[in-house]
């Protein structure tokens, strides 16, 4: 339609990635972003279990108004973030694992850190690209710097992940119990917080506050509803971010007006109307099959005549 | 009944033979407002107890205190032949709200997987853990009868199947003392009766004291060792037949109350209105 060529129908695709591959900056983009995405598909699958799906928008936000500071300041946005995410995170946690349903509280919190992060950015001169980095992410790359910053922060994390994973898979399913069992369950949610305010402060390098939902939400959204259990959908989850990370970058490697963030949200949004759809799919072929119409299918008659394939929806009101 | 003095288990030494939980004088309260006091009871090894009463009477703060959670504010309550501590692997707990839902896509032997062995950190690294992890699991389940049904998603199961897997989390750490609170709730009186039908059968196979929350004793009658009936700051205990008395009930409440018995052994227990508010109103 616009200015879109789909570049890897024409060319060779290992020729183009050596391409690619021979400038720094997609090396540095790649790094991060690798790192980036197993560590944003592994939180998800903990944000999902434990509903905290707004929590992760409103650490966002809050890491808006951390880096405008911090930009305001002289100070490396990086750091803006993760001290405002890891201040909110702590906050929620406080609150407790049903947070999640205190989303009138968190929401108010939330404007007014986004209005405190306008007032900082209104301070400062260089404006509107330092704004757009944060909010959308970097458009050209990351510097090197930055991988080395999301290498020192994205690895510890994942090992603390991989240490309190049982406990925190258990807090999450069954906190009472977990409680009489005198596990830390408070400590674990200060945990949990603390990961997802590392893997949002490092993602929004690559995607930005306001597009973080479709890293640290929506790969794990995707993968519960492909497997139940949790080993499974972990992977799918990092699978799903890792995919929509790479390809996204490069896609837009050679469409350079469109952002990179732009692609990441395509594609994870692409695989997970596809997985929504699946069930409806899958019921619509039964409709199909025994007849046209579905008015017809539900009529005794014709129900009768054509005898529809058994679902277990349908057969369980026989 | 209770004998004065000394607790049991300090006559008696630490063995197994000591009652797995006992109570004198026992008083509870949140901010100095009490919930119910001076409480006696005594539960030994093997006994289904079921702890009965109307809402808001202290029935759960009851397992809050065996569990440790909460302190008393007055008495002395032993578990185990000491006092009360958080994180007692020998106690196995059913709460009665839960995270898991509609979209808590898990299957449900995970959860049991986890709840064995759950105060540890780090996956399971070594081949034995792994192998001792799913014995004692599967063993859970098969024991609640729940083997069939432990690879479904913990969010497409009805309320009985639930109630399964949590008896099967809480007796994966083959624990002496089981807490069950109100896991009759939502549920009709076929399943209900054949939830009950379990647990007893758990009670008596692996010998362990359980109480078990519930508004309605009938599912229970035919089982139980001992009541523990809590009603408007008052706690009153022993077998079935002394406490579900219209003596005693009346006592309890301060208002007349008729126990009725039908042909079969149900019983039906009739009051005046107000004796089923919250006693500390």
């Amino acid at each position: 339609m616009t200015s879109f060529q789909w570049v890897w129908w024409n060319w060779n695709i290992i020729e183009d990635l050596r391409y690619m591959f021979q400038f720094q900056f997609v090396q540095d983009l790649y790094a991060a972003g690798t790192l980036i995405a197993i560590l944003a598909g592994v939180v998800s699958y903990l944000v999902v279990l434990r509903r905290s799906s707004f929590a992760s928008h409103a650490l966002g936000h809050a890491g808006f108004s951390g880096a405008a500071g911090a930009v305001l300041f002289g100070i490396n946005p990086f750091y803006g973030l993760l001290v405002a995410t890891l201040a909110s995170g702590s906050g929620i946690a406080v609150l407790g694992q049903r947070a999640s349903h205190r989303d009138v509280e968190i929401g108010t919190v939330l404007a007014f850190m986004l209005a405190l992060g306008l007032l900082f950015l209104a301070f400062y001169n260089g404006y509107a690209t330092e704004a757009y980095s944060i909010l959308f992410g970097e458009i050209v790359g990351i510097s090197p710097a930055q991988v080395v910053t999301t290498f020192e922060w994205g690895i510890p994390t994942l090992v603390v992940l991989l240490v309190c994973y049982r406990q925190l898979m258990f807090a999450s399913l069954d906190e009472e119990v977990a409680d009489a069992k005198g596990m830390h369950t408070a400590l674990l949610g200060f945990v949990f917080m603390a990961t997802l305010a590392v893997a949002i402060s490092v993602a929004v390098t690559v995607i930005g506050v306001l597009l973080i939902f479709a890293l640290t939400v929506t790969p794990a959204a995707i993968a519960v509803r492909l497997a139940k259990r949790p080993w499974h959908a972990i992977l799918i989850s990092v699978g799903v971010a890792l995919l929509a990370v790479w390809a996204g970058s490069f896609i837009a490697f050679y469409e350079s007006p469109a952002p990179t963030s732009f692609f990441i949200v395509l594609i994870v949004f692409a695989i997970y109307l596809v997985v929504r759809a699946l069930p409806s799919l899958a019921r619509l072929r039964s409709w199909v099959a025994p007849a046209s119409s579905r008015r017809s299918a539900a009529a005794p008659t014709a129900g009768a005549a054509t005898p529809a394939p058994a679902t277990p929806s349908d057969s369980d009101r026989a | 009944m209770i004998s004065e003095g000394l607790p049991r288990s300090r006559v008696a030494g630490l063995g197994s033979t000591g009652p797995v939980a006992w109570a004198r004088h026992l008083t509870v309260g949140y901010r100095g407002r009490p919930v119910w006091t001076d409480a006696n009871f005594e539960i030994e090894p093997g006994e289904f107890v079921a702890v009965i009463g109307p809402n808001g009477a202290g029935k759960t703060t009851l397992f809050r205190l065996l569990l440790g959670l909460l302190r008393p504010a007055g008495g002395e309550l032993e578990v185990f032949g000491e006092a009360p501590r958080r994180g007692n692997p020998r106690i196995g707990y059913v709460p009665q709200t839960h995270l898991v839902d509609r979209d808590t896509n898990v299957e449900a032997v995970q959860l049991v997987r986890l709840a064995f062995s759950a105060n540890r950190w780090l996956p399971n690294l070594t081949p034995g853990q792994l192998r001792s992890e799913r014995q004692a699991t599967s063993a859970a389940l098969r024991s609640v009868g729940a083997s069939e049904i432990a690879s479904k998603s913990l969010g497409a199961m009805s309320g009985g199947e639930l109630q399964r897997i949590f008896l099967a989390e809480a007796l994966v750490s083959s624990p002496d003392l089981l807490l069950l609170d109100e896991p009759l709730a939502n549920l009709d009186i076929r399943r209900a009766t054949e939830l009950v039908e379990l647990v007893h059968g758990q009670v008596q196979t692996r010998n362990v004291a359980t109480l078990l929350v519930a508004h309605d004793i009938n599912p229970l009658i035919r089982h139980l060792d001992k009541v523990i009936y809590i009603a408007n700051g008052h706690v009153a205990t022993g077998l079935p037949n002394e406490v579900l008395t219209s003596e005693r009930l009346s006592d309890l409440y301060g208002v007349p109350i008729e126990v009725l018995r039908d042909s079969r052994g149900n019983l039906v227990i009739v009051g005046d209105q107000d004796a089923h508010q919250d006693p500390a109103a």
